[in-house]
Formats: structure tokens, C-alpha cells, sequence
């Protein structure tokens, strides 16, 4: 008869993320799983809530990546307000790119200097007294403040276009309700005040020329921790660029052949399901023609870079280019290289923002546009994490009557798995006496780390991540345990 | 004089108060100059090392853990504040108050358009946390010292109140940031 494990330290923990591996009596790995341990009800609660709340209440689901879901409903909002994708006002739509790719490029920054610096600076297996945000500004001061100013920098182009760096208002059901004054365009440009965006082109260039002799230097980590063949999914221009704002959905499998061939992405449901399984709160999606055993997919940088034909702008696109000639043109399927993919992606999205900075569409006057009202509306776009989905129904009384959301992280459900099994099958399984060490719990915590997981989306729940690994032999006990806060 | 501890917690928020106090950019670098950080999602510390001077809790409570970590955090801080709207009164979270939690996880599991046909799990495992009733805010679980208002707080008032309580000084709300935004 196995006994239920109670672990301890969950009750002392904040606890919204946990790791449990099941060790047979050879100490092999039988089972190993990220649970997500919080939920929140969002699909319910905005159920009687006017629609033209919605870019700013589902926002709430998180604060790290507020621009996507405010967007994101935005989109859907519109087409409630009978605007296609297409229609609204160039300054509208500039406007809301503008914000997309300061959010990008804040997140993206915050992922890479914040949390995943110092793993490469220090090491998997260095004092965790040091290996933390607080350690790189003590002993690279010059890398934190450029990392501080570049995540600055995306925040004050957020508040510009959105009226507040967190939970702002700037779009509404059917366009924007402010656009760019010279003297806030010139902020960014002059380099008075802050660091200019030709700046933040530099120093971007200056971050993927880091990790790319990074790679160099340690090839082996980052081209095999981790690595599993999978499918790709993201959105993509109608042209084949990549496009974080708009555009159809994509899917690749590990080879690169086309699964889902540029679909209109409202009729996403068409393709897609969730699988829910009992230990997690968080869903399990797959692409419905392949089944749930074989149709999970990544989503995020690498496999935006999977999916894209060209990067349409200039530095960006040579970086891309160098990219994927390191695995032949083919789909790159290394956990690790999604930090490199995603550097290439921030560079790309300081070019846009020069680009965006510099159109005087931004200082037109036409800002909204109104048609006829629809029942149904689905707003997809790829956030930092990967794409993301959001489709609402309404009633005659403008009324939220439907709410389905599939955040980016959920996509990435399956994949983090595979990454947390590809550890415990990798540094753990069949060792002699297992030991929790702090080593091997970063280990873990750097394989899920890669795909920059926002739990606070995935559960529509909470940001932070704290994890716990626990180890239990074949009838459920818990041999050790051992828990630890991650972002 | 050692360095005031400084310990945070995010319970059932979105994370965005700890994204304003990162938004005092440049002074992070001071306020590591000034105090010591403790127990935070900003560092690897897991669990306290020591009595706190300032616990800063984001979100309210939704579920048996959130109600640990903040009692864990009145245990060990000196002083608790209240950062943002879901800590203060709930904030969104709190709209399932008035909804059976029932309702919400059939909606979530059950009911959702793109759940594969059939399902009839709800994910009812052992080791996840019980989920609450309502949704709680912060002070009537334990006593909270200060109350910072806004969606988040911007990053100017929280840097003025880190201020004004390491060096005992009083501080005043401006109108504008008593909203409800």
C-alpha cells in the first residue's frame, strides 16, 4: 500500500511551484513532475463584467508582463467593437506596437540581467549568497546598472503609451486614447535624460555578443542540458517574419515540416486543446490532430525563431541568420539556446522601437475607430513568453459571457516538464545515496529557468516561483526534501 | 548601527508591486548600499535568517499557504506593510468573492472551450494547497503597520516610504495616490 507524501516544508513555503521525483529501489528515476499549486478563477470572475473592462482587469493576471494581456484583450475588444486587426488607425496601431516592444524589451532584459545572469556569471553551483541579482551588482556593478537602465528604458516607453509602467490604460476596444508628443518621442531620442535607443541598440548587440561567446566557451552546457526534440508554435507575419504584435498561427514540428500551415488565428480552438491532469493547476495543451502524446508544442523565443522565415530588421536579421546556421536552417531544439534566441529578439525589438520612435504616424490625431458590435471576440499575440490567447463572449447587454485564456507559460506546461525530467533522468537517476544538493536544485531550477516561466500568468495566479524538489522512494516516502524560492 | 533587514513576499498578487520596486531603477543600487535584504524573490534566501526589520507583503490570500507565509512574515518582521491593492482590501483576486469557488474551477476544468472533450478532472491532488473561501486581505489575517495604496504603488512612493522608515520619519499620502485604480 504507498503512502501519501506530506511534505513538510510546503506548509512553510511560499509555495506556488514544486518538483517531485520518484526514485524506484535502484535509485532510477520513475517519474518526475512540476506541479503549479495556485488558481484563481479569472475565467469565471469576469463572467456580468462589462467588456470594455477587460484590457485593464485581466491585465491583473500579472504584473510582470501586464502590456500582453492588456493588449491582448485589447485585440479581442475590438473586434467586439466590430474593428478587424487590420482596421484600426495607424496611429493606433503604432501606438499599441510601441508599448508591445517596450514590454518586450523590459521583460526580456529583466529574464536575462535579473534572473538568468547570475547562473552564467557565477556558475549552476555557486553560493547562493551571491548567485543572485543583489551578488552581480556587487561584483559587476557595470553589467547591473546597463541591465537596471535597459529594463528602465522598455518601462518609460510602456508609461508613455500605456499612461503607467504597470496596469496602464492606453488601449481601448477599438483603438488607443493617446498618441506620442514630440517632447515625449525626443526623450528616447536625444539621450538627455536616459540613455538614448541607439544606446539600447548597442548595448543589445553588445548582450547576444555576450552569450554568443558564451556558447563558445561552454558548448557543451548550452547545447545539451536540457535539449529535446519538440514541436514550435508562434505566431508569424503573413509574409513569414516574425511579428510579436500580429499575425497567423504557425506550427513546426522538430524537423521543421508545417503542422499548422498559417491559420487564421481566431479559429485557434479548431487546433488546439487542454489536456488537465490532477497535480496541476495548470493545463496541458496540445495541437488536437497530433493527440495529447504527441501534439505538445514550445512556445517563446526559440520557437518563434523556429517558426519565422526573416527578422524584419537589419542587425536583428545577421544575428538570425548566424543563428540558424548553427543547426543547418533546421528547427534549433536546445533548451539553452532559447536564452540566446530571446537576446537576438531583444535586440530586434530596440531596432523596432528606433524604428517606431522615429514614424511620424505616432503624432496623428486618429485615434479610435468604432463598427459594428460582434458577440465573439479572440485576440491572440506572442508575448515575451510565447503566445499568447484570449477570446471572450458577450451578451445584447455588453456583458462578459464567455472567458477562455491560454497564457503563454501554460503552452510551455509539457516542455518545462520534459526539461525538469531531462535533469532528473540526467544528474540524478541511478546515483548511489541521492542527495539533494544545492546544486542540483539550481540544476533544476536552470533547466525550467530557460523557458522563463511566468506562473503568475500560467495559473492566473502569482508571479514568484518558489520550488521544492522532493525526493520519495517507490512506496511514497519522502526520502528528503528540500525547498528553495526561484523567479 | 548594522543595516536594516528587509525581507518581501508575494501572496496572492500578480507580482506587479515587486515589478514597481524594481521600477526605482537606478536606486537599487542605493538601496543595497542601505539595508540588507532577507527572505525575497530577489534573492535565494528561503526561509528567515533572522528577525526583520520591514516585511513588504504583495497580495492578499487566496489559499492555506498564503496564510503560513504571512504569519511566518508577522512572526519575523518588526514591522509588516501592505504593499499594493490585493494585499490592502484583496484587490482583483478578490472578484471570485462573491462566486462559489466551485463555480470557478468547473469553469476552469470543466466548462473551459478549448478543454479536451470529456475531461473530468479537476486537479485535486494531495500536495496542492487548499484553496480558501474568499479571498483575504493581509490585515485580517495579522496585525499590518503601514498600508501603501495603488495598482501597483508607483515606485516614487515606495521609495519614500523605504526611506522614511529606515531613518523614523514621518510620511505623508499625497490625495492622488489614495485611488482606486
Amino acid at each position: 500500500m504507498s503512502k501519501k507524501i506530506t511534505i513538510e516544508p510546503i506548509t512553510r513555503v511560499e509555495g506556488h511551484g514544486k518538483v517531485t521525483i520518484k526514485l524506484d529501489k535502484n535509485n532510477k528515476v520513475t517519474q518526475s513532475r512540476l506541479h503549479i499549486v495556485e488558481f484563481r478563477g479569472f475565467e469565471r470572475f469576469v463572467q456580468g463584467r462589462p467588456y470594455w473592462e477587460l484590457p485593464v482587469l485581466v491585465q491583473r493576471l500579472c504584473g510582470i508582463c501586464p502590456v500582453s494581456h492588456h493588449l491582448a484583450a485589447a485585440k479581442a475588444t475590438d473586434i467586439l467593437v466590430g474593428i478587424g486587426a487590420d482596421e484600426l488607425t495607424a496611429t493606433a496601431e503604432k501606438m499599441r506596437r510601441l508599448m508591445h516592444y517596450g514590454q518586450i524589451f523590459q521583460s526580456h532584459v529583466l529574464h536575462f540581467f535579473h534572473l538568468v545572469s547570475p547562473d552564467l556569471l557565477f556558475g549552476i553551483d555557486a553560493d547562493p549568497a551571491i548567485r543572485n541579482i543583489i551578488g552581480v551588482a556587487l561584483k559587476h556593478k557595470d553589467l547591473a546598472v546597463r541591465g537596471v537602465l535597459m529594463r528602465k528604458f522598455g518601462q518609460e516607453i510602456i508609461k508613455v503609451t500605456a499612461g503607467k509602467k504597470i496596469h496602464g490604460t492606453g488601449a481601448i476596444p477599438g483603438g488607443i486614447n493617446k498618441n506620442l508628443t514630440i517632447a515625449e518621442r525626443d526623450y528616447f531620442l536625444d539621450g538627455k535624460a536616459i540613455p538614448s535607443v541607439d544606446t539600447m541598440i548597442e548595448w543589445a548587440l553588445d548582450t547576444v555578443e555576450f552569450i554568443k561567446s558564451y556558447q563558445k566557451e561552454n558548448r557543451q552546457f548550452i547545447d545539451g542540458y536540457a535539449a529535446f526534440p519538440s514541436n514550435h508554435l508562434s505566431l508569424v507575419a503573413k509574409d513569414g517574419a516574425l511579428d510579436l504584435y500580429h499575425g497567423v498561427l504557425r506550427a513546426v514540428d522538430a524537423e521543421g515540416n508545417r503542422i499548422l500551415d498559417d491559420i487564421d488565428y481566431s479559429e485557434y480552438y479548431k487546433y488546439i486543446a487542454e489536456e488537465v491532469r490532477s497535480w496541476s493547476y495548470m493545463k496541458f495543451p496540445f495541437i488536437k490532430s497530433l493527440g495529447k502524446e504527441k501534439g505538445w508544442y514550445r512556445v517563446g523565443p526559440l520557437a518563434r525563431l523556429n517558426t519565422c522565415d526573416y527578422i524584419p530588421t537589419p542587425l536583428a536579421q545577421k544575428e538570425f541568420e548566424e543563428y540558424k546556421s548553427y543547426t543547418h536552417g533546421k528547427p534549433n531544439n536546445m533548451s539553452m539556446h532559447t536564452h540566446w534566441a530571446r537576446l537576438i529578439e531583444t535586440l530586434h525589438s530596440a531596432e523596432r522601437i528606433k524604428q517606431l520612435l522615429n514614424d511620424p504616424d505616432l503624432q496623428q490625431t486618429d485615434l479610435v475607430k468604432k463598427g459594428q458590435k460582434a458577440s465573439v471576440g479572440v485576440g491572440l499575440l506572442e508575448a515575451p513568453r510565447g503566445t499568447l490567447f484570449h477570446h471572450y463572449q458577450i451578451n445584447e447587454n455588453d456583458q462578459v459571457t464567455m472567458c477562455n485564456l491560454i497564457v503563454s507559460t501554460t503552452n510551455n506546461n509539457e516542455p518545462m516538464n520534459q526539461a525538469v525530467n531531462w535533469v532528473a533522468m540526467n544528474t540524478i537517476s541511478g546515483k548511489p545515496e541521492p542527495q539533494i544538493t544545492e546544486g542540483l536544485l539550481n540544476g533544476v531550477e536552470v533547466a525550467i529557468r530557460a523557458y522563463d516561466p511566468c506562473l503568475s500568468c500560467a495559473t492566473h495566479a502569482i508571479g514568484k516561483m518558489p520550488l521544492e524538489v522532493a525526493f520519495v522512494d517507490e512506496y511514497e516516502k519522502v526520502i528528503s526534501s528540500k525547498c528553495k524560492n526561484i523567479d | 548601527m548594522s543595516k536594516p533587514v528587509i525581507a518581501t513576499a508575494s501572496l496572492a498578487g500578480c507580482f506587479g508591486c515587486h515589478m514597481s520596486i524594481l521600477d526605482i531603477d537606478e536606486r537599487i543600487l542605493d538601496l543595497i548600499e542601505l539595508v540588507e535584504f532577507n527572505k525575497s524573490p530577489v534573492d535565494d534566501i528561503k526561509s528567515f535568517h533572522k528577525i526583520c526589520d520591514i516585511g513588504i507583503i504583495e497580495g492578499g490570500c487566496c489559499n492555506s499557504e498564503n496564510i503560513h507565509v504571512l504569519k511566518d512574515f508577522r512572526k519575523n518582521c518588526k514591522l509588516l506593510v501592505s504593499l499594493g491593492e490585493c494585499a490592502i482590501m484583496g484587490g482583483l483576486p478578490a472578484l471570485r468573492n462573491g462566486i462559489p469557488i466551485q463555480e470557478c474551477l468547473n469553469e476552469a476544468y470543466l466548462d473551459g472551450l478549448t478543454v479536451e472533450k470529456g475531461n473530468k478532472i479537476i486537479p485535486n491532488d494531495n500536495e496542492l494547497p487548499m484553496i480558501l473561501d474568499k479571498v483575504y486581505p493581509c490585515h485580517e489575517v495579522v496585525k499590518i503597520d503601514y498600508f501603501l495604496p495603488g495598482c501597483p504603488p508607483n515606485a516614487d512612493l515606495i521609495w519614500d516610504a523605504l526611506v522614511s522608515i529606515i531613518k523614523g520619519t514621518p510620511m505623508k499620502l499625497a490625495y492622488e495616490t489614495i485611488k482606486y485604480d
